[in-house]
């Protein structure tokens, strides 16, 4: 695949905070690639960028190419999904998406056929003649596709498209928008602060934090080979521990030296150890790893989720074995399920349970309002 | 409770409002004995020469207030917040000050000896001239034609003007094709609030016009002050019947979900 659009050393600041710190990033034509990261990670300015809303102060922005940065937002072939939809009020839902064509003048047995098709594709057939102010949220996201893609513009923006959907209709959504993208073939960029949605829909996710990328990849390669503390937190959950590199595939944390896969650190180099809470097995304390007890265990549906202190550290632990509180349980982990990272600057910040609050509905709450 | 609390405004209505009314129309179907009389009514036609000449003069000075509001309520309602309270303060300044009061002072402006011929030593003769008239309808009503507009423009969502380029539309389409009609109501409710003071003022014809023309307002004023009040409820009430018509007819304009509209009757 063709790079269709790259980034150059892009750099934006509002008020002398930047938010984009020259970063650098290609996507190649028909991927689906996400921006992931929390609130005011750049993720939202970069796509606006993109889009043509934003000027970046400094870098270059290619389009098949050509340097885009003063080409203004009309002239790109490049569509936008609101984040609150920016539906027209004063049209109905047919005009809405015939608007694009309208302006180019195209007759109007054309503009009925492509509207048509298109209401077909996001299953709104029917619902030409209404307001869009009386159709539901997920109804209103559909007439915002159709109308983004009845142009047939090379790469669709997607806005935190599904933040203001309910659970349900966002999990239909996100199979529908990865269905369409494979359907039409063209380039979708996603931004979301919701770690499974980028997982579940993307070719590419590209994990952001203070206007920086963290680290690009597959979704299996993000989750399984984070770069740091950071991604390894922001990607499901994750214990992070320090640990000291004794020599290749010897890795020594909580006094005890576990056989692991990676290896190309110096010898006894100071890392960071994740260790997946579904990878780690709780066994009888005798045939166990390491040792500790546990402090609290909470039942979420396909699992138990326990937090055990071991030597002064809590570990999460899924297990769909209960367990009950201020038991001194054994532990036990595979050599594959340990992944070693190099320690940066996030190490230390993150994947310790010890202050263990339902993490993830901060984020998500905290996120709600993002930035602009 | 509802009752108890519309209590006072109800009382209000009644004795300002709909009483007053009602003496409009028995004055216009009585003669001056008071017995039931057509003759007013059919009298009016007398009248129609003043009524065009005040019709043409309150739509030309509408029409100037639009084209003068609108870039300047679309420029305040795309201004920064903090800056946006400043100029709509500046707007409303000349408020302030009383109608009569601004009036005679374009008056003492205008005049052929007035401060602008004095100033530049020239012999201008503004003053009794439709233009002095036109000039002084949309300088008191100028706000009027504003503030709708503004407040119709700043409650339009921001992502319309990036929704409309980012669909192709160049600067001038996302105007004609999106902000325009979404100002819509805002117009109509600008229009309307200019229009209606424009065609029955009497000061303004008064002193600008400096008595050389007469408009429909004056001529009201007129009859009344000559005791002839009959006539005058008359075409008061034809008037009030004309705008009322107009006003729905133009309410018709601004879609049944009048949610967004501004100042409507």
């Amino acid at each position: 695949m063709a790079k269709l659009i790259e980034l150059k050393g892009i750099s934006k600041s509002y008020d002398s905070e930047k938010v984009i710190d020259s970063m650098d990033l290609y996507i190649r034509d028909g991927e689906f690639i996400t921006l992931l990261g929390p609130s005011g990670c750049g993720k939202t300015t970069t796509l606006r960028i993109i889009g043509g809303f934003e000027q970046a102060d400094e870098g270059e922005l290619y389009f098949e190419g050509t340097e885009i940065s003063s080409v203004p937002a009309y002239k790109r072939q490049i569509n936008t999904v609101f984040q609150k939809y920016a539906l027209f009020p004063h049209l109905n839902v047919y005009e809405n998406i015939a608007f694009p064509l309208r302006l180019k003048k195209i007759k109007e047995e054309e503009v009925k056929e492509k509207v048509t098709e298109m209401l077909k594709m996001v299953a709104l057939s029917g619902f030409e003649n209404k307001s869009v102010s009386t159709l539901s949220g997920g109804q209103q996201q559909r007439v915002a596709i159709a109308r983004a893609l009845i142009s047939h513009p090379k790469v669709l923006l997607l806005d935190e498209p599904l933040g203001a959907l309910d659970l349900k209709l966002r999990k239909d959504m996100q199979n529908e928008l990865k269905s369409i993208q494979q359907k039409i073939g063209i380039t979708f960029i996603y931004v979301t602060h919701d770690q499974e949605e980028a997982l579940s829909m993307s070719d590419t996710v590209v994990v952001m934090a203070n206007g920086k990328i963290q680290q690009i990849g597959t979704p299996t390669d993000i989750y399984n080979e984070p770069k740091n503390a950071f991604v390894a937190d922001f990607i499901g959950e994750s214990n992070i521990i320090d640990g000291i590199m004794l020599e290749d595939k010897k890795v020594k944390l909580a006094s005890h030296v576990f056989d692991c896969v990676d290896g190309g650190f110096e010898k006894n180099e100071p890392v960071d150890v994740v260790i997946r809470p579904e990878d780690v097995d709780v066994v009888e304390p005798e045939r166990g790893m390491l040792i500790g007890t546990v402090t609290s265990v909470t039942f979420k549906g396909v699992h138990y989720e326990i937090i055990v202190d071991i030597k002064g550290f809590k570990w999460m632990i899924q297990s769909t074995d209960y367990v009950a509180p201020e038991k001194t349980i054994g532990i036990y982990i595979e050599p594959d399920a340990i992944h070693i990272m190099k320690k940066s600057e996030y190490s230390g910040k993150f994947g310790d349970y010890s202050s263990f609050s339902d993490e993830m509905d901060y984020i998500s709450n905290a996120d709600t309002a993002e930035e602009f | 409770m509802h009752s108890i609390a519309a209590a006072p405004h109800i009382f209000w209505a009644v004795l300002f409002v709909v009483l007053p009314l009602f003496i409009v129309v028995f004055y216009a179907f009585t003669d001056e004995s008071g017995s039931f009389s057509p003759w007013n009514i059919a009298a009016l036609a007398d009248y129609f020469p003043i009524f065009l000449i005040s019709l043409e003069l309150a739509v030309i000075a509408t029409c100037i207030c639009l084209l003068l509001g609108y870039p300047l309520a679309y420029a305040i309602a795309r201004a920064k917040p903090q800056h946006q309270k400043i100029f709509i303060m500046l707007l409303m300044l000349p408020m302030w000050t009383n109608l009569l009061i601004r009036t005679y002072s374009i008056m003492a402006i205008l005049d052929d000896r007035g401060f602008l011929n004095t100033l530049f030593d020239t012999h201008f003769h503004i003053i009794g001239t439709k233009g002095a008239v036109i000039f002084g309808m949309v300088y008191d009503f100028l706000p009027y034609m504003v503030l709708p507009i503004y407040t119709c423009i700043s409650k339009i969502d921001k992502h319309m003007w990036e929704a409309a380029s980012d669909l192709g539309c160049s600067p001038i389409k996302v105007m004609t094709r999106v902000i325009l009609p979404l100002s819509r109501s805002g117009i109509i409710s600008g229009v309307t609030m200019v229009l209606v003071p424009c065609i029955s003022t009497f000061y303004i014809s008064q002193k600008l016009g400096g008595g050389t023309f007469e408009l429909i307002g004056d001529t009201i004023e007129r009859q009344f002050l000559n005791g002839a009040r009959n006539i005058g409820a008359a075409i008061s009430l034809v008037m009030m019947i004309l705008i009322l018509i107009s006003l729905a007819v133009m309410n018709r304009f601004t879609d049944s979900d009048g949610e967004d509209g501004g100042i409507i009757v």
